[in-house]
Order: C-alpha cells, then structure tokens, then sequence
C-alpha cells in the first residue's frame, strides 16, 4: 500500500530527520509517564480503527488509572515514523514488529525488549511455526497478531472464459493456464514491478521450491547464497517471463495504487492472476467504485511446485505482523501486548477480517471465505519462510529486490541475482 | 543576524557536518554509530555502477537542458515578447507547469503516460503509430527522454520568464534604430535582444545546472530511478541506499559526492562564467 507521492515527501522528510538524527545519536527517550502507554498501528481505516479504540477502552477499564494513547497511521507513514523512532530512540511503548533480518538488527541495537518470559503463555499459544520469525537466538521479542501467506489471487469468471476447470499445481500447469488465458485474448498476470517487491516475490518462491528448507534457513544464518539452487530460482523466473503472461508495462506498474496499479488491473478485470499475499481482498476492495473489489469472482491457488526442485511444494512464502516493546517501556505496555493477543482479542479481530490470527481460538471466527481457505494452506504448511527482504533484512533484501526487478527488465542473470545478493550480504560482514 | 547563524547552523552546517560523519560509519540507522569504515562508504559509491550511471543520468540532464531548453525558452520568449494576440495567456499557459507542485506534477504525467490506459498512448495509437509495449517510463531506453521531455514540460515557463524579464530590460530605442537601419525583426532579436540578454541566460544556466544536479522529486515519482536503473540520478541514489536499504553510511557518502559535484561545478561556473556579470566597469 505504498504511495509513491507521499513516499517522495516522507523520504525527503526522513532524509533531513536522519540527518539531525545523525547528530543527536544515543538514546534520549525521555521520561515517561508509567501510567500513560502509546500504541502505534496502522489499521487506520474502520472497522480495524474503531475496533483498536474499543480495545485500548477495555484494556483501560480493566487496568484502572493507565492511559492508552493510540496513533492510527497509514502503513508507510508508520514504517517511515518508526524508522525516524529507532534513530531517536524514542519509540512507542507498543509498536509493529515486521520480524526477520529488521528485528534482528534492532534487537542488536538493544531497542527491543525479551517479551520470553513475561508472554510465555502467549508465546506457547501462538506455537513455533508463528512465532519463528520474531525469535533471534531462540528468544522471543515480539508476539505476532497476523500472519499471512503469498499465492496468486484470480478472477473465476476469467478462468472459466478461458476454459480452465482446474488451478495449477505444477509450473508447466501454471504455463498452460497462462497459454489458454492467451488464446481467450485475455492478459493473464500483472505484477507491480515498479516496486520492486512484487517482482521479487516470484524468485523468493522459485527459491523456496528449488532450495531444500535446510538450504534456506542456513541461508538466512550464514548468508551463503552459494548452493546452486539459487540460481536454478532465477532460471525457473526467466522460464516464467519467457511466456509473457504479464501485462504491458509491467516494469514500471505499481503494486497496488489506484485502478492501473497491478491489483488494480486484477480488481478491474483487466488481467487474470496477480501473485500478492492476503491483504489483496481488501486492497482490491479499494481499488473499484463498488468498493467490492473482485468481490465472490475471487479466487485463490497456491504457488505451483518447480519440478526438480528440493523445496516442499507445501511449504508457504509469507509473513506478518507483531506488537512489540521496546527496552525501558513501562510493564503495562507488554500487559497491553499480551491483550492484544488474547483469545477475545484475536476472535474480533478475525471476525473484522483484519488479517489471518496467530491465536488458534480465533481461526474459526473469520468471516472471509479465501482468507479462511488461505488460513488453511498457512497452517498445512511445513513452514511458513518469511518474505526474504525482511528475513535478510532491508541491505541485502534491497540488494536483492532491485537485481530482481532487473532480472524482470532482461538486463541480469540469474547468476547476477545471486551475486548481487552475496556482495551486499558480504558488505554487511 | 544571531537567529540566522544559529538556523543556517542547524538546518545547514549541522547537517552537513552529521552527513559527512555519518558516510565514515556503517550504519543502519539506529542504534550508536561506531563502525567506522574510513573511506570504504566512497569506495562502494564510487566503485557502484549504478551510482556511475547515476552520475551520467545527471549529467544528461544538464547538458539536455542547454542544448534543448535554452533555444526553446528564448524562442518562446522572444515571440511572446512581440504584440502578438492572446498573449497573456500564452504567458500563463508556459508559465503554468513551473508554479505547480513537482510530485503533483509528476503524479499527473506518471497516470498520463500510462501504457495501454494513458492518454499519450491514446494518442500515438490515434495518428497510427505503436507506441512502445513496456509504456514510455517502462522501456529502459526511452525512461530518460521521457522524463527529460516531463522536465522541459516542467522547468520551461522559467527559462522563458526569466528572459522575458531580461527582454523587457531592452531599451525600446535599440530596437527603433535597428528599424531604421532596416533590420529585419529576427536580425534585431539575434544581433540586439540576445546579446543583451547575456547575464539572464548565465543566471539561468547556473539554476539549471544547479537543479539537474540535484533532480529528485520528479524521477522518483515517475520511475523510481527504474527501470533497470535508466533514471536513477543522484539523489534518487542516496536516498534508495538511505531510506529503502537502510545503508545510511553509503547515503551519506553519496550525498558528499553530490555535494562537492554542485559545489565545484558551482563555483567553477561562478569563477569562470558568472564573474563577468559581477566585474564592475572601470
């Protein structure tokens, strides 16, 4: 849900802050008041907005005399906020963790706190497979409240134009898709590779198929990008583009802003698939008039199996959400994550198809049909890899997404992907 | 003049001197700076292809504006300069795109040049031509020149006020007793009106170059700096490694480069060129 203008203003905002930032260094968080705690989030719109003031009101009314100060931001204002935080070091009490390399880096920076023992009994609900990504050296720093999966999202009334009875589960069934969209003059794919991410989500889940699990989680520790299924990932992307399926002007197409943006062209009806993670109902809903998005003509598979490949074609690329506190916040604050993560909590949460809960109590409450099928897929899963930009963390994830998009525009190899990939990760020492 | 010193200190020299500290370190943007690096954050900007192509992209962008914006603005300005009808709002409708915002600006090209959808397709489809399958910002090739094109669009209703001002500076009698040596009215603008206009087009020759140094706004909301890295220029450079990468120490570096490249080109064309403008006549 970027936007590129405000992005433009904000980056320019945080270049000046970083600079003065710069100077100041250190941590200056200044004395807080132990009964007033501030929550970050970014469901700014209703239901998520008035369903998060009627939470911190309940969390007030059974903690008499604390405050909780809520600011509702659009997502990239708060990940541009939070950046400008962690280099004041004033952060909120309680604030979105997005896991991963991120985490990892702030937590060696000392801005995190160990939420191990103090959220024990919500760490255990939450289970390994969930919690896995918000855990550095086995200890856990944040509780994650949403947790999703990435697969292609297609429009059924399309498919059924085009004669397809049955959806992919292997590449060259997901190639013979695309030929059968192309023989019905439809234009099967749109990708939103002017931002780089949606890009190179196609060679983070290429990568998943083509490498062992082992591969990958030595990947993510070691940052040895050296097993030759690396390179395969970029091959089976150039297998990928070389059937054209995706729409014109796909290098320089948005992810998901306004109706030419690439879910755009999915909600509009203009292109078959989009590969996108599960936020894409609700994108789509605000990307058409009706405010319906593709509404009951949505429809979902999972990324197809590379043949050949030594990943499990079950495991599942994704990631998510958690409330985290920082170091020195008042012990209210982690009271007030741990609510959040409550049974009562998550179920409404659900109910408001706010994203896909962690607390098992909460699975059978969402109302969303494909957010419940893709609960499904995300809980048979072997494992859930998280979005390789936020496991390595943005250095080498950046390295990585923009030697992607140029794999997209022709201009590197699959080989290239992987060098560009090792040398920022050797940069990072 | 204390509360000048001490606002051009902090919103000047601080963070300057907090850039160039920072391009010393490796730092991710949190957390104490302590990982110097000396020199190596220039190594990896200077040694980086992308921030060479990036160097280059700025340099076409200057050297394009000379060649393009400065023939067109004077020609512009010269006819508007004439008793010619409607010339009030052919003034407004040049001088239009430069009071707008740049982002507001850029948003609006960005949806016009829209492959298959935009209006400019549209249009090239309507004389009977192709237009190009990737859309204009999206074909790495053609990304510059469009945005070049965005940027004229953009920055030319200042070259042309700028001498429209210098040209309405031109004494009338110059011109009465060219007409009465018979000169024709281009003779008069080439042998009378331009020469005159020497220190406007100087002055806008330096904000120019200064400004296609430092090109960000519209190359970040048009491309990215994509495709392929086609448009990537300085600042959408710094600010990629900076705010996107989390690599602040070579942003920091990068911002040094970009600031001793205006710098010296700055006050070389001070020293070299300007410096006739400000010698007073003995």
């Amino acid at each position: 849900m970027r936007s590129k203008t405000r992005r433009a203003a904000l980056a320019a905002l945080s270049a000046g802050v970083l600079l003065l930032a710069a100077a100041c260094g250190g941590d200056d968080s200044s004395e807080a008041d132990e009964d007033t705690i501030t929550w970050w989030h970014n469901s700014n719109n209703d239901p998520g907005k008035a369903y998060y003031e009627q939470v911190a009101k309940d969390f007030e009314a059974d903690n008499p005399g604390v405050n909780v100060e809520i600011s509702a931001m659009a997502h990239e204002d708060m990940v541009d906020k939070l950046a400008a935080a962690f280099q004041s070091g004033d952060l909120p009490d309680v604030y979105m963790e997005r896991g991963g390399g991120e985490l990892a880096d702030h937590v060696e920076a000392g801005l995190v706190r160990d939420l191990s023992e103090d959220a024990s009994e919500e760490i255990e609900k939450i289970g390994d497979v969930a919690m896995a990504g918000w855990q550095v050296d086995d200890t856990s720093y944040a509780l994650p409240f949403s947790l999703g999966v990435v697969g292609f999202w297609y429009n059924t009334e399309l498919f059924e134009q085009a004669g397809i009875t049955e959806t992919p589960t292997t590449m060259d069934g997901l190639y013979d898709v695309i030929d059968k969209l192309k023989a019905a003059d439809l234009t099967p794919l749109s990708v939103g590779a002017g931002d780089k991410w949606p890009a190179a989500h196609y060679w983070y889940y290429t990568a998943v198929r083509a490498c062992s699990p082992d591969t990958i989680t030595e990947a993510v520790s070691s940052r040895d990008f050296s097993d030759p299924c690396f390179v395969k990932a970029g091959e089976v992307v150039e297998d990928i583009l070389e059937t054209e399926p995706f729409h014109a002007g796909f290098l320089s197409t948005p992810a998901q802003e306004g109706a030419s943006s690439a879910s755009g062209l999915l909600a509009t009806g203009k292109v078959a698939m989009e590969m996108q993670g599960q936020w894409e109902p609700g994108v789509m809903q605000g990307l058409t008039d009706d405010g319906l998005g593709l509404g009951d003509k949505t429809g979902w598979f999972p990324f197809p199996a590379v043949e050949g490949g030594e990943g499990d074609p079950a495991a599942q690329l994704g990631g998510g959400d958690a409330w985290a506190v920082p170091e020195g916040a008042p012990d209210v604050a982690v009271d007030l994550a741990k609510y959040l993560l409550s049974d009562e909590v998550q179920q409404g949460f659900a109910e408001k198809d706010m994203g896909l809960p962690t607390n098992p109590a909460a699975f059978d409450s969402l109302a969303n049909p494909s957010l419940a099928e893709l609960l499904k897929v995300r809980d048979e899963a072997p494992y859930v890899q998280l979005y390789f930009d936020t496991a390595f963390g943005e250095s080498i994830g950046g390295a990585m997404n923009d030697e992607i998009a140029l794999l997209f525009a022709g201009q590197a190899t699959p080989e290239d992907v992987v060098s560009a990939t090792q040398s920022a990760a050797d940069d990072e020492g | 003049m204390t509360p000048a010193l001490a606002l051009m200190g902090v919103f000047v020299v601080w963070p300057i001197v907090s850039a160039v500290r920072m391009s010393f370190y490796r730092w991710k943007g949190f957390g104490p700076m302590e990982d110097f690096v000396g020199l190596r954050n220039y190594g990896r900007v200077l040694g980086d292809d992308v921030f060479r192509d990036a160097v280059a992209h700025n340099f076409v962008i200057v050297i394009a504006s000379v060649v393009v914006q400065l023939p067109l603005g004077l020609a512009i300005a010269m006819l508007l300069n004439r008793n010619i009808r409607l010339r009030g709002l052919l003034r407004t409708v040049v001088f239009v795109p430069y009071v707008m915002a740049e982002v507001i600006a850029a948003v609006i090209w960005f949806q016009l040049l829209q492959p298959e959808y935009g209006v400019v397709d549209g249009l090239i489809e309507l004389v009977g031509l192709t237009p190009p399958e990737q859309g204009f910002l999206g074909t790495p090739e053609l990304a510059l020149p469009t945005l070049f094109v965005v940027l004229t669009w953009k920055y030319l209703g200042l070259a042309v006020l700028l001498f429209l001002a210098g040209l309405q500076g031109v004494p009338d009698e110059l011109y009465e007793a060219a007409q009465l040596d018979g000169a024709s009215w281009w003779r008069t603008q080439l042998r009378v009106a331009l020469p005159l206009l020497g220190p406007t087009i100087r002055t806008w020759l330096f904000l120019s170059m200064i400004g296609s140094l430092q090109q960000f706004d519209m190359v970040w909301v048009l491309t990215g700096g994509g495709p392929a890295n086609a448009t990537t220029t300085m600042a959408t450079y710094l600010i990629n490694q900076g705010t996107q990468r989390h690599n602040y120490g070579i942003a920091g570096a990068a911002s040094v480069v970009l600031f001793l490249v205006s710098f010296v080109m700055a006050l070389a064309y001070q020293l070299l060129i300007l410096r006739r403008d400000t010698v007073v006549e003995r």
